[in-house]
């Protein structure tokens, strides 16, 4: 099933041209949104996401739920792009990248399902 | 506005009961609470209802009027969903439904349904309380959600992982007595230290059971209590909610819980308390980081010290602070929709001196249970008070 707006994200992302949304307040948000959660602002308009962001935190899941059963165990981590943040996998990493690596934004293939999910890569 | 007096309490043991119904769980407990209350059936007013996953469980949706049915009323019934914090915010319906006058016997309950489901699929149906596109998608589970926010607390406080074990340990030892308790074990540190990783820096100790079960409390006004000589020593004399961002990524911290420091807030200016007047607590520790987090995010220690306190057993039972003296949903169990209605019921027994940890906190007078839904998207606190019981506001 096709979810508009965030597939669109992971479309850009996989073409190298992510993106997020952006008010005039300069508060980011991801998609899908129609009003910006920090100043209720309806102006919303899509800015290039930065190239590479910092590792947050992140955890190596080893009880997964169906959907990433035969991923398990994997890395999950929440990156800062700045405007933004992501959640995602963590591919081509030993054990969790510790706060503040930084990593580049793609789209990966679960090995359960196939389907799409945003992964990181240390640069 | 009328007090609000807590005048039956019902919960079925935690643990597994493969097979048997969440609306069969519920008359149980519903039934028992309605029975010690001295209450007939027939005069409940309205009925609050927690349940959190029952399509996923039970391919069963409008359980209102079905959990009402299975107690024997008719009553207006609402299904309260709030991912794990479900039975405290029917508890603040039912709250509410009374001091504004338009109830004065309320049934508050909640129960859940989920060791039949098996791990991966209590997994996943646990997992829907997270951001379905921007974190379940992303391969966050419940337990790696929090690991999350224990790998940002380790970080942001330079404080030991390990130290988590304290807490496991702590409520392991306070659910012995506790009849009602999925586990009755006790664990060492070591054990706790030791234990396979669900999500790190979580071990199997670090996570409450997955659990089916069922609680109940009946709710009624002063009004009512005095006409009927019903015996209710304890009174919600406080309830707060607060709410914040779904998502983890979009939160200000990863470690702090803003949701609950609002209901916290707002609870205790309704009781007209400090948080040092607090004797007791009862609360939400999914993972035994959530505990950490709950104890500051309701004050009992500033933010970072949550974790030192656990480990110098500030909230053991001999601690100046006793949290979790049920078990807590780490050893008692979590049944996530009667969660948040558990806590009150085992804080009532605690204040009323029945309760089987009740010796470690005689003279109690104020207890405190707090509740969380997901990863502190939703949080409820309720004050509870002992009859003549003399707070310093």
């Amino acid at each position: 099933m096709r979810h508009d707006g965030y597939d669109d994200l992971l479309d850009a992302i996989e073409e190298g041209n992510g993106f997020y949304l952006a008010c005039p307040e300069d508060h980011g948000s991801l998609p899908p949104r129609r009003v910006c959660p920090e100043c209720g602002s309806r102006e919303l308009a899509e800015a290039p996401l930065p190239d590479s962001g910092e590792v947050v935190a992140a955890t190596t899941v080893s009880v997964a739920g169906p959907q990433f059963a035969d991923d398990a165990p994997y890395v999950t981590a929440i990156i800062d792009f700045g405007p933004v943040r992501l959640t995602g996998l963590v591919r081509d990493v030993d054990g969790e990248p510790d706060p503040g690596t930084v990593v580049g934004v793609g789209v990966a293939e679960t090995v359960t399902t196939g389907d799409r999910v945003v992964a990181f890569r240390p640069r | 506005m009328t007090n609000v007096r807590i005048a039956g309490t019902g919960l079925t043991p935690f643990g597994e009961h493969s097979g048997r119904t969440g609306r069969d769980l519920f008359a149980e407990a519903g039934l028992d609470a309605v029975d010690g209350a001295g209450v007939d059936p027939a005069d409940v007013d309205r009925l609050y209802y927690g349940n959190f996953m029952g399509e996923l469980a039970e391919h069963q949706g409008h359980q209102g009027p079905l959990v009402a049915e299975a107690v024997g009323t008719t009553a207006p019934a609402t299904r309260v969903e709030a991912a794990c914090a479900s039975g405290g915010v029917a508890v603040r319906e039912g709250v509410e439904a009374i001091r504004s006058g338009t109830a004065d016997v309320v049934l508050v309950g909640g129960a859940e349904r989920m060791t039949d489901m098996g791990t991966e699929g209590a997994t996943d149906g646990l997992s829907i309380a997270a951001d379905d596109l921007y974190e379940i998608g992303a391969g966050i589970t419940f337990p790696g959600a929090y690991a999350l926010m224990a790998s940002a607390y380790v970080e942001a406080n330079d404080v030991d992982a390990d130290d988590l074990a304290h807490v496991a340990v702590k409520n392991h030892g306070n659910a012995l007595p506790n009849e009602k308790a999925h586990f009755r074990s006790e664990i060492t540190i070591e054990d706790a230290v030791e234990a396979p990783r669900v999500a790190t820096p979580l071990g199997l100790y670090d996570a409450c059971p997955i659990s089916d079960g069922a609680a109940a409390v009946v709710l009624v006004s002063e009004d009512y209590a005095e006409a009927n000589d019903v015996e209710a020593p304890v009174s919600v004399t406080g309830t707060g909610q607060g709410g914040d961002r779904l998502a983890l990524q979009d939160r200000d911290s990863l470690w702090r819980t803003p949701a609950a420091e609002d209901a916290a807030a707002e609870a205790y200016a309704d009781a007209g308390i400090e948080s040092s007047d607090v004797d007791c607590a009862e609360v939400h520790d999914c993972f035994t980081i959530a505990e950490v987090l709950a104890t500051e995010a309701l004050g009992f220690f500033e933010p970072g010290e949550g974790l030192a306190a656990a480990r110098d057993g500030r909230t053991a039972r001999d601690g100046d602070l006793p949290v979790n003296l049920s078990g807590g949903l780490k050893a008692k169990g979590h049944p996530v929709g009667a969660t948040g209605v558990a806590q009150i019921a085992e804080l009532t027994e605690l204040l009323a001196g029945e309760h089987a940890r009740s010796d470690a906190v005689e003279n109690a007078s104020v207890g405190v249970a707090h509740n969380a839904g997901g990863t502190v998207a939703t949080a409820t606190v309720h004050v509870l008070q002992a009859e003549d019981a003399e707070v310093d506001a």
